[in-house]
């Protein structure tokens, strides 16, 4: 990996050059209860909406590689005969700027279940082929576990990440292209005590995080404790609403509908982002639901992300973000589910 | 380190939403219910290249109303031109059920996994269906009675709600012909009906009853298709008899609204029903939770 620094007053040369493009980045929506900033993620026209320093945004970026709804294939209708037409809805080149490294994280597991196996799902794969990626560092939250989960830092995934350290920014490269961004602005090779500095601020962020998540033989005790009384009492208080999938940055799953026009000259296929925590999530045909009830569906949630894809791909497909505990209307979290499962008791 | 993202293989994206053009020549009602469907590729190149195994699934697509998966229930030699025995019973298939000869539908796959009937050679083979689980299960009866002499004693197990709502009955005197043994069970009879009345377990436990321990144990193969609630019955019943587990084989019904592992909308633990099934040997039905 290459490395660089840059004065702070650079960022505005360089965010100018990433212009070129459409920019996405965290911007400030309003504010909480308390006062507090609320952020998402947004297309940015000026540097001076862009807030680098946010906490955390509501929603993850996955809007923009995995749109909530997204056409996939338009049908035309003539003489009793139909013809197929497929875009992946993918014109121009996007820049994700100031994703963190969780959500950097949550590409690279989308990559593996979305870009693997026999069927490459392209609509997601020309989307990520066309994005110039930037990370930034951040503070960990309370709600945040990823240190838990593996995904504090990122080394891969992105084409450019920036540290800020005081008035610098320390830049780790991972592609060429982000290579001849910097060669244009005024940037140097850190010095010793630059790379002192960077690691004594990752040591210094490591001991922030006050969440966490024992995952040790997580798989083993999900298995064992598939019947725990625990899950009926997380039934309980699950709504049934899906909110945690949607702001959740792996959550993939999703469902199709089709529709006519009104005059019958055109259909289309639409898919839209689901939930499995939604009732209808596994009914099929003949009414018949695999997940009837509320507790079968949360305990399957905890089991795809903790269990499953552990087992497909050895990682766990949580990130660790904690944006489905803050945006849980029954407050339910990851940490207090599964110490819960572990425990045998709420 | 890492240059250009290159992630989607060329072509491979056509191949995802990619769907063959295939027009439904026939229509026959089975039962008040069920209708078969045949359904040919109209590519003629597409349709000699379609090739599936018994088990395999289909997307069927009909634009503007819905797609979802049906099992294959013809033969595999007859490649492109296929069969699926279809009950209107949601909102696609009652659509369905109305259309007539003559409609352009799409089809793709085909996806899955199948029932290894190659791997079944020189063994006795249970044929155990339930319900609508004949479906499925016609695929790999025809199969076996196309390469007849490669297998040992055959038998055909099948029960069904009512004499009338037996599928495929004009083809038992065929099925007969190939030395099958083909034992039929209804719920509840109808006037009549001359066969027995009870549950598929009662047929079942009396064809264990005229076989041999050993034979079940060393070899014989079963393939179950049925209702969720018959899998448990009947398997446990096919385990005393000594049929190793790794030799019996379901078919599962998931809600699907990909077939390419993607939608996650079939999804056992770690398991696609789409890809890692939609058959499973019952070893790997009892390693997952919640699959029946």
């Amino acid at each position: 990996m290459l490395f660089k620094v840059f004065p702070e007053a650079e960022l505005t040369r360089l965010f100018e050059l990433l212009a070129k493009d459409r920019i996405v980045g965290p911007v400030k929506k309003g504010e909480d209860q308390q006062g507090r900033p609320l952020y998402d993620f947004d297309v940015v026209h000026d540097l001076a909406d862009l807030h680098l320093d946010y906490t955390q945004t509501i929603h993850s970026a996955k809007n923009y590689f995995l749109p909530y709804r997204e056409d996939l294939c338009t049908f035309t209708f003539q003489n009793d005969d139909w013809q197929k037409e497929v875009d992946y809805g993918v014109y121009a080149p996007l820049v994700l700027l100031g994703l963190h490294p969780c959500d950097i994280n949550a590409l690279n597991k989308l990559d593996k279940v979305l870009l693997g196996g026999r069927y490459p799902n392209p609509f997601y794969g020309e989307k990520r082929g066309n994005m110039f990626i930037v990370g930034h560092s951040c503070t960990p939250q309370p709600f945040c576990f990823c240190q838990s989960m593996g995904t504090d830092s990122a080394i891969r995934g992105f084409d450019l990440f920036l540290t800020r350290m005081g008035d610098l920014y320390f830049a780790e490269i991972l592609s060429p292209r982000a290579l001849h961004l910097l060669e244009q602005i005024d940037c140097c090779d850190p010095d010793s005590s630059e790379h002192r500095r960077y690691l004594d601020l990752m040591e210094e962020r490591e001991s922030l995080f006050v969440a966490h998540v024992d995952t040790s033989d997580l798989t083993k005790i999900l298995d064992l404790e598939f019947q725990s009384p625990v899950w009926q009492e997380w039934g309980q208080k699950c709504l049934s609403c899906g909110t945690c999938a949607q702001v959740c940055p792996t959550c993939y799953c999703y469902g199709v509908t089709e529709q006519v026009d009104m005059d019958f000259s055109r259909a289309w296929k639409e898919k839209q982002l689901y939930s499995c925590n939604l009732l209808d999530f596994a009914s099929v045909a003949g009414s018949h639901n695999f997940r009837p009830e509320s507790h079968t569906r949360i305990k399957y949630r905890y089991y795809h992300k903790h269990r499953g894809f552990v087992e497909a791909f050895e990682e766990s497909l949580c990130v660790g973000c904690g944006r489905c505990g803050q945006a849980c209307l029954a407050r339910i979290t990851v940490p207090e589910v599964i110490a819960s499962v572990r425990a045998g008791k709420e | 380190m890492k240059t250009e993202r290159e992630f989607v293989q060329p072509g491979a994206g056509e191949q995802f939403e990619y769907s063959y053009k295939a027009e439904i020549t026939n229509v026959y009602p089975l039962t008040g219910m069920e209708k078969l469907y045949q359904i040919q590729l109209v590519d003629p190149l597409e349709r000699e290249r379609f090739t599936f195994r018994p088990g395999q699934f289909v997307m069927l697509e009909l634009p503007g109303i819905g797609e979802a998966p049906f099992s294959i229930t013809s033969s595999p030699v007859r490649h492109g031109d296929i069969e699926l025995c279809i009950r209107a019973v949601g909102n696609m298939t009652r659509f369905l059920d109305r259309v007539e000869r003559g409609t352009m539908v799409g089809i793709s796959g085909p996806f899955g996994t199948h029932f290894p009937v190659e791997k079944m050679e020189g063994e006795d083979i249970l044929l155990i269906g339930g319900g609508l689980g004949i479906a499925p299960l016609r695929s790999p009866i025809l199969t076996v009675l196309e390469n007849r002499s490669r297998y040992g004693q055959v038998d055909i197990i099948y029960g069904a709600r009512s004499p009338s709502e037996l599928l495929f009955d004009y083809e038992y005197a065929m099925w007969r012909q190939f030395d099958v043994g083909l034992d039929i069970i209804v719920d509840r009879a109808e006037p009549g009906w001359q066969g027995p009345v009870g549950l598929i377990t009662e047929l079942l436990k009396e064809r264990i009853a005229k076989g041999h321990a050993d034979r079940f144990r060393e070899r014989t193969s079963a393939i179950v298709c049925g209702p969720p609630v018959m899998f448990r019955f009947v398997c446990d019943l096919l385990i005393a008899a000594g049929v190793p587990v790794e030799k019996i084989f379901v078919s599962l019904e998931r809600r699907m609204h990909c077939g390419r592992g993607k939608c996650c909308r079939c999804n056992i633990g770690s398991t696609y029903t789409c890809l890692d099934g939609p058959v499973f040997d019952y070893w790997s039905v009892l390693n997952l939770k919640e699959a029946i």
